[in-house]
């Protein structure tokens, strides 16, 4: 307990030292781009949340096999976190989308390829954490999410293919085909590596007050 | 041989219950009809609106009408207690998924055989072969999750509002691939033109029927 609790703090200043210097890369040091402008920088925020919301709910994925092979509560826990993280990132992924929008795009929403499949995204994970408070007790919720986790994950991809054939025009390849300036690779880089210590710190916050509220029930009931 | 006869015996029993309580088909079909009419009010104008417009009305139109009946293919087993009963039936759950699932398809494939020339008749489209793979393999698609929704909501508090929340955006690639390939069906293009559309509900079909006959059995396990 007193490790994890150490290991705990120094995430948390590690964390927090690599989201300082992120700010710093995104907002000083790096170059504003010439076509975008300013806004543009937003880019190096919202990838990040993207590929992490993507991580998160893969997480959960996981999670949630786990849990229907083996019946632990550990794997419910861990989904059920890192779903709340997953859709806490996809919602500041899709805001800080709509924000990058309007300058360049002039409008706010379009139904764009990615746009429209985090939207999906956000929904499906949404009904996740919604399904849990109906069942009528707390393993069968768990079971439930983890058929929903299982299911909605699966989609994932069937979802990217019929949205992408039906409509693209997102700036997409521009970081695979080398077409980022290497200042800005690197500030994206830095990002990324600033925003995954984040997602971890969150979910092992949040799986540390999942326990703690399991604890206090018990206790409760206890007294009773 | 004996995995399908008992699948077929718990179909049987929903199409046995179907003839005598007249609870989903019936009352699905006229909930389509009527939305149909309404969609009519909705965007009115000539034909030229009616073309543009009719594959996004037949899909929503169907997707209702399946998360109506889907609902009701658990409720009905829960309200007498003969979830119960076929839980304790000497079958394994997924035999269960099975029966129930082809239960749930033939129901919606009836309703839609009525509805959809009632459909081309109302607003003079012509149907075409095309029309009607898409409709068949989008239905299996839509039953394929929806009977594995419809099993986990029902022992839900919320029941038939918990259906369409977790359902809806599951099938979004199905409604896009049935709504643009439908869309290409009705303006008469060639098979050519709608293939990628048909793969994508295709992969559907087949990868959500494996995923849910095999979860199947962690939504209703009590």
């Amino acid at each position: 307990m007193k490790e994890n609790h150490t290991f705990k703090m120094v995430l948390l200043g590690t964390t927090t030292i690599a989201m300082v210097v992120t700010m710093y890369l995104i907002f000083i040091w790096v170059p504003t781009e010439e076509e975008m402008g300013v806004v543009q920088r937003i880019f190096y925020l919202h990838v990040p949340l993207a590929w992490l919301a993507f991580l998160a709910f893969f997480v959960v994925f996981i999670g949630s096999i786990m849990y229907l092979w083996k019946r632990q509560e550990k794997w419910d826990v861990l989904a059920h976190s890192s779903a709340e993280v997953g859709v806490t990132f996809t919602t500041l992924f899709l805001i800080t989308g709509i924000i990058w929008a309007k300058p360049v795009w002039g409008v706010w929403w379009t139904w764009d390829a990615r746009l429209t499949a985090a939207l999906v995204l956000w929904l499906m994970y949404l009904a996740y954490l919604i399904i849990r408070p109906y069942a009528a007790d707390v393993q069968r919720g768990a079971r439930f999410a983890a058929v929903i986790g299982i299911v909605g994950f699966i989609d994932v991809p069937i979802v990217a293919l019929a949205i992408s054939l039906w409509r693209t025009q997102h700036p997409s390849a521009v970081i695979f085909e080398g077409g980022l300036a290497s200042t800005m690779l690197a500030t994206l880089l830095v990002s990324l590596f600033a925003f995954t210590l984040l997602y971890w710190l969150l979910l092992m916050l949040r799986i540390a007050i999942r326990k703690d509220e399991t604890e206090l029930k018990r206790l409760k009931e206890q007294r009773d | 041989m004996r995995f399908w006869r008992k699948v077929l015996a718990i179909t049987w029993k929903d199409v046995l219950s179907e003839f005598r309580t007249r609870e989903i088909i019936f009352s699905v079909l006229v909930f389509t009809l009527l939305v149909i009419v309404i969609f009519n009010f909705a965007f009115g104008g000539g034909q030229d609106t009616i073309q543009m417009v009719a594959p996004g009305m037949l899909w929503i139109t169907f997707t209702f009408a399946g998360v109506l009946s889907l609902n009701r293919s658990f409720i009905i087993e829960k309200e007498e207690g003969c979830l119960e009963g076929l839980l304790v039936c000497p079958v394994s759950r997924e035999i269960i998924y099975l029966g129930k699932m082809l239960a749930s398809l033939l129901f919606m494939l009836s309703v839609e055989v009525v509805a959809l020339p009632i459909f081309a008749i109302l607003f003079n489209l012509d149907i075409s072969f095309q029309l009607v793979v898409i409709t068949l393999l989008t239905t299996v698609g839509f039953v394929t999750v929806g009977v594995l929704f419809s099993a986990l909501a029902v022992n839900t508090r919320a029941r038939e509002m918990v259906l369409p929340l977790l359902f809806l955006p599951i099938v979004v690639p199905l409604i896009i691939a049935a709504v643009e390939s439908s869309g290409l069906a009705l303006s008469g293009e060639s098979w050519g033109e709608i293939a990628s559309w048909l793969q994508i509900i295709g992969a559907f079909d087949v990868i959500f029927l494996v995923v849910s006959f095999w979860v199947f059995n962690y939504t209703i396990e009590e």
